[in-house]
């Protein structure tokens, strides 16, 4: 039973790792509830998108997260 | 495969590069596919020299990325009569001056070209799923989005 979580651009820096796999399922509540605070304010900035399995997360509340989920946290993007 | 398809393969070229490429054989490759095309408008972005950078790097997220490109290419050529779209963009590790990301658009007619090019540059640069970081003084820091880049994007809304 696992989640993966992925964490992009500036947000591997607070993780400490671009990728991190958690034991819990459920809502999204229970996720950050297993994270770090200093992490958890850090993926909680209003800029801050989330996407499930490659589709951009609208719900947040709404989250139901099962075994074999990822989710990924993205920071404000600079391409080009 | 029905006609409709096989005509999107035809107009539409979307990559994602994890190593060094030359923009203009790119060019000429795509040139030579649009024959009926009365004219190519052109962009390359390239690392910038001088600004003490040493390395640049450019983060994707594979889930989104490629497909969130070829959906920008989509919207473009619905928008615009283009014979063709190409969108090239790198991942990885980039040095001063090589380049990052082409884009190229040929129409019968040039302000359909050059409007194109300039709406797929806008999308990438600020709505894209890259994240890129450079190292400057042996010191890694990511780029942030500039505000110019989220103004260029409003002029398309």
């Amino acid at each position: 039973m696992a989640i993966r979580l992925v964490f992009l651009g500036r947000l591997e820096d607070a993780a400490g790792a671009v990728e991190r796999l958690v034991t819990v399922t459920g809502s999204l509540a229970a996720i950050m509830a297993a994270l770090d605070p200093d992490l958890v304010e850090v993926l909680s900035g209003e800029r801050i998108k989330l996407a499930l399995n490659g589709t951009m997360v609208s719900d947040r509340s709404g989250l139901v997260l099962e075994d074999g989920d990822e989710l990924a946290f993205l920071p404000p993007v600079s391409g080009g | 495969m029905t006609g409709t398809a096989a005509e999107a393969d035809m107009t539409r070229d979307v990559r994602l590069l994890d190593c060094h490429f030359d923009p203009a054989a790119q060019i000429a490759a795509f040139s030579a596919v649009h024959r009926a095309a009365g004219g190519i408008a052109s962009f390359i972005g390239q690392v910038r020299a001088g600004d003490e950078v040493e390395v640049l790097e450019l983060q994707h997220y594979a889930p989104l990325t490629l497909p969130g490109m070829e959906a920008l290419a989509a919207d473009a050529l619905l928008r615009w009569p283009l014979e063709g779209l190409l969108i090239v963009h790198r991942t990885g590790l980039l040095a001063p001056g090589d380049p990052i990301v082409l884009v190229a658009a040929a129409a019968r007619h040039r302000r359909d070209a050059f409007a194109a090019a300039e709406f797929a540059m806008d999308h990438l640069k600020s709505e894209s799923w890259f994240w890129k970081r450079e190292k400057a003084g042996g010191i890694w820091r990511w780029i942030e989005p500039r505000t110019q880049d989220f103004a260029d994007l409003r002029r398309w809304a």
